[in-house]
């Protein structure tokens, strides 16, 4: 006889409220829906009821996992209106947080996916590793979560020590390829608990439209970074990681070889760091009448700002589509037909973010 | 009589447990609650621990301005957690809804809903400062002065 779970909106497994029903015959998952909305704050409304030095703020704080790509859309729409030039130490600053942002990300993700296989020596492993980028971070920006690195033309702060950063993320590196990736790929745990498990094929990761490593995970070569690259990976050349065996396995995999690019990529912009201004001499308030998309990947996959302005210093529309919008109803695809107990790390798999996707 | 109280209020004070509630936060605080289980901040040195359900729990951590849709689950786990309890508010959100006051979906902080014990600033706080938070709300259920913030919601 068919039984119905309810899991959430507040549940163990995951920090954010999302519901999530499960109908199940035995062990067998048959069909799941998900019900978000919870912290829904209605950002987009307020980002029209504040100027843009404002809105910056505010929009930093639709996430706090991936809060600098939230401004650092934000800042490149406004200047894509204004017909701005960012100066090339900016652009390389812009793309160094970006990837410390996205290795971040990525090792948390890594760090509860282990916990919810029940891996907990993995989790305290990755999250000592993640302090090292926090460190990172903090001596970059001055804060460990909410960066406020970016404003409009450029950035907010200098790297001072680029020596310093660089020897920092050689250790994180050494630390990604001597702990995770072998773990990650050689571990009996870890593979018997996620090999053939959440299967999201090519067709169906087309269908719900997913983005970032789930669609790099199932077959898919999209990555904003290659297609339409912004900031300075034009300069430092990406190149993009897919897997195909669709399962959580290939997420597991995507993600970590992506850590290994993101640390390559930061230590070619600290290489080659240009000189010069980091922003314009004067602050930006007002940006002139004009409506634009811009696109950027986040660690979770592709965000898109729509933004209109009317030449005042207040924005006429804001638009944000974040990437677990996307990504979050493909659970129902990977759930279908799998182990009641797996269902933690298929949710996981898809690193759910439901602040990003409420706003 | 003296001997079984004493030993309650010393593992109030020893082992508070915890449950973590987000109430619409942008999860910068939340990631920060777990950096503290993390081997460098070690939440277990004061015996705190996280729990998955709200019946185990002495300390309730919330995050976030309390938007209107998580505002009856506050409620209902508040309930849930028995007594004595301590709430700890996680950064600026709870205590005034920050940057995102004046939403209408949000409902400017959690006071008018549950009553805070401490008030941990920042946005978001630095782990230490969540540790100390949740030290001194143990601090205050051994000592039994829970419930120190209460503010009720004026209906026009």
């Amino acid at each position: 006889m068919p039984f119905r779970i309810p899991i959430g909106p507040y549940h163990p497994a995951l920090e954010e409220p999302y519901k999530l029903s499960i109908q199940s015959r035995g062990e067998i998952v048959e069909d799941v829906t998900i019900e978000v909305g919870f912290v829904h704050r209605g950002i987009e409304l307020l980002a029209q009821r504040r100027n843009y030095i404002q809105d910056l703020v505010l929009v930093e704080r639709v996430c706090g996992i991936c809060s600098n790509i939230h401004t650092l859309t934000f800042c490149m729409a406004a200047e894509e209106i204004a017909g701005m030039q960012v100066p090339d130490r900016a652009r390389f600053i812009r793309t160094i947080m970006a990837e410390l942002e996205r290795l971040h990300s990525h090792l948390l993700w890594a760090g509860i996916g282990s916990e919810d296989i029940g891996f907990q020596t993995m989790f305290m492993e990755i999250y000592a590793l993640r302090e090292q980028v926090m460190d990172v971070l903090e001596a970059i920006s001055g804060n460990r979560v909410n960066y406020a690195m970016n404003c409009i033309g450029g950035v907010n702060r200098d790297i001072t020590d680029p020596e310093g950063v660089l020897r920092a993320v050689r250790s994180i590196r050494e630390g990604i390829q001597k702990t995770v990736i072998p773990i990650f790929t050689q571990n009996r745990t870890i593979l018997g608990r996620t090999r053939g498990v959440g299967i999201l094929t090519r067709d169906e990761a087309v269908t719900y439209g997913v983005v970032g490593p789930i669609a790099r995970a199932s077959g898919l070569a999209i990555d904003v970074r290659q297609d339409f690259p912004y900031a300075a990976y034009e300069d430092l050349g990406f190149q993009i990681v897919t897997q195909d065996s669709c399962d959580v396995t290939a997420r597991v995999v995507v993600r970590a070889l992506e850590m290994l690019e993101s640390c390559r990529l930061i230590e070619k912009a600290l290489l080659e760091l240009p000189g010069g201004p980091i922003r314009p001499s004067e602050l930006v308030t007002v940006v002139p009448p004009g409506e634009t998309m811009m696109r950027v990947e986040a660690p979770r996959g592709e965000v898109v700002y729509y933004l209109k302005s009317d030449g005042s210093d207040t924005p006429a529309r804001v638009k944000i589509r974040t990437p677990s919008d996307l990504n979050l109803p493909a659970i129902r695809a990977m759930a279908r037909g799998q182990a009641l107990g797996d269902m933690a790390i298929i949710q996981a798999s898809v690193d759910p973010c439901c602040s990003c996707t409420d706003r | 009589m003296g001997l079984f109280s004493s030993i309650l209020k010393l593992s109030r004070r020893r082992s508070p447990w915890v449950y973590v509630l987000n109430a619409g936060s942008c999860n910068g605080c939340d990631i920060e609650i777990g950096s503290l289980l993390s081997p460098r901040y070690d939440m277990e040195q004061i015996g705190a621990l996280r729990q998955g359900s709200p019946k185990h729990a002495d300390i309730l951590l919330i995050t976030g301005p309390l938007t209107l849709r998580s505002a009856d689950a506050v409620r209902s786990i508040y309930a849930q957690i028995p007594e004595p309890k301590a709430v700890v508010a996680v950064g600026s959100c709870p205590a005034t809804g920050n940057v995102f006051a004046g939403s209408p979906t949000v409902e400017d902080g959690v006071l008018h809903v549950v009553p805070v014990d401490v008030f941990v600033p920042g946005c978001p706080p630095r782990p230490q400062a969540i540790l100390a938070g949740v030290q001194e709300a143990a601090h205050l259920l051994a000592e039994g002065k829970t419930g120190r913030w209460h503010k009720e919601k004026h209906h026009e």
